[in-house]
């Protein structure tokens, strides 16, 4: 008898444990999602157990995609290259939502107030406006050009760059039915563009001149200037196999840290005068230059042919400090929300991989198909993210 | 005339092809190289994107040699670099046979 109970009591309380673990409230502070781009499909990860909880299909051409959060941390927006938009609830781990919005498409934005998301479209170009909870397309502003560098700015506002066209443009969509548009001019082919944190600042990267366009969304009556114009002046460009992505920003203390276009180099720029005030040489075109959440270290990666290998710049000495080979193909990197940890993904390795960023040890490594952005949920509360 | 000569051409162009062949372990890698990094600006459908989808329906009416130079030597003024540090001609005309024809997948 005695013996009868006990094994009934065991097996009510592995019921039970089941049970409260399906059940058991918790947070998303420490999750984010990898994009497995050949297979339309994201990995949920955890940060604290550095581990995937799981899987979720049926996403589309997944090949250059990007996602922003909710503001609860519940559900991932990715932005498909075939147009698609998919509203994830990463606790669930299912799809909440999906949507064609456009035949190709590059990314998105989420408004300050979290209640309208924004899809950047190359074709047809222009923005479409979306309804977070729904879904429902509220407004579009068609451009006539590829657009980039989606940014959300106070206000509900977003700013843009035209690669066709070379202009800025901001649009208020306080009423998200009803957009106001601004136009700026930028200069030639811009590539992509940030806001700095504060969202005072948006900057296009251009593709087609030297220089960066800058624009003060505090001051816009002032227009976009160029900074930066001629920083590579008399010397031959070297190919860009890919385009930089300034989407993380890298401003760190007072300066700016930004790829630039055909040399192996890294721009500093003062950021009161906008000046720049040093180049950093480093092992190949840069693609993304991102600050550590503390501003100390700056990590970049590189194009292709140089794409297996990682720099890290201290911002004290102004210097790269470490060269790393995380592995093969290194497409996205992604700091931990307080930045003890990075993880970098290494497409054609199929893993993830997981490095203390004060002692570069490598502290785990994790399998994933063909992975490309990483993308933590500590984004949903930072401007231009 | 005109016949032999577009015969003639046609021979030197089908002779030149078999001879440039790239192996089949090249072949593999410039599938991916095509796919992955191509595709970051073409899409890894090759449905366009920054740059000109690559499609067969988007290329059919576009002269063989232009796309080759292309590749090779890039298009000034646009984004296109020049692959040809990467890439030596017989494997940029066999890559733009393959977008011609429909590019293949990559093996899973």
């Amino acid at each position: 008898m005695k013996r009868t109970l006990a094994v009934l009591s065991l097996l009510l309380a592995a019921g039970c444990a089941q049970t409260s673990l399906r059940e058991e409230p918790r947070g998303t502070g420490d999750l984010g999602i990898v994009i497995e781009r050949a297979d339309g499909r994201v990995a949920v990860v955890d940060t604290t157990a550095r581990a995937v909880l799981g899987r979720i299909d049926g996403l589309g051409d997944l090949s250059h995609a990007s996602a922003v959060f909710s503001r609860d941390g519940r559900y991932a927006y990715v932005f498909g290259r075939d147009g698609g938009l998919t509203k994830v609830d990463i606790l669930l781990r299912r799809i909440d939502r999906r949507v064609m919005q456009a035949g190709n498409s590059i990314g998105g934005s989420i408004s300050q107030d979290g209640r309208i998301v924004v899809a950047q479209n190359y074709e047809p170009g222009g923005i479409k406006v979306f309804d977070a909870a729904t879904l429902e397309l509220l407004s579009e502003v068609p451009t006539q050009s590829k657009v980039v560098g989606l940014a959300d700015l106070s206000g509900n506002r977003f700013a843009y760059a035209l690669f066709d066209k070379g202009e800025i443009w901001v649009t208020d969509l306080s009423d998200p039915r009803r957009p106001r548009t601004q136009k700026f001019p930028a200069g030639r082919q811009p590539y992509d563009g940030l806001v700095t944190p504060d969202g005072r600042h948006y900057m296009a990267g251009l593709f087609g001149e030297d220089g960066i366009a800058l624009l003060d969304t505090w001051k816009p009556e002032q227009g976009a200037r160029k900074i930066l114009e001629n920083y590579g002046k008399g010397q031959e460009k070297l190919p860009v196999f890919k385009m930089p992505h300034l989407r993380g920003w890298a401003v760190a203390g007072n300066q700016a840290y930004l790829p630039a276009i055909g040399r192996h180099e890294v721009l500093v720029v003062d950021k009161a005068s906008w000046k720049e005030s040093g180049r950093i040489k480093v092992k190949g075109q840069p693609v993304f230059v991102m600050a550590r959440p503390d501003g100390r270290q700056i990590w970049v990666n590189f194009a292709f042919p140089d794409n297996g290998w990682v720099q890290v710049i201290d911002t004290l000495k102004g210097e790269v400090v470490q060269t790393l080979q995380p592995g093969k193909a290194i497409l996205h990197m992604e700091f931990t929300p307080r930045g003890e940890h990075v993880w970098l993904s290494a497409r054609d390795d199929h893993t993830v991989s997981i490095y203390d960023t004060r002692s570069f040890e490598r502290v785990a490594t994790l399998p994933a198909q063909s992975p490309s952005g990483i993308f933590f949920t500590s984004r949903a509360a930072r401007m231009g993210f | 005339m005109k016949r032999p000569l577009v015969f003639l051409a046609s021979l030197l162009l089908a002779g030149a092809a078999p001879a440039a062949e790239p192996d089949a372990a090249r072949q593999r890698e410039l599938v991916r190289l095509v796919r992955q990094d191509c595709g970051s600006c073409h899409g890894m459908q090759l449905t366009g994107g920054l740059g000109m989808p690559l499609t067969a329906a988007a290329l059919k009416d576009r002269p063989f040699e232009g796309l080759v130079a292309t590749v090779v030597y890039g298009r000034p003024g646009t984004a296109m670099p020049p692959w040809r540090s990467i890439v030596s001609e017989p494997e940029a005309e066999w890559i733009v046979r393959q977008l011609m024809n429909g590019f293949p997948e990559e093996p899973r």
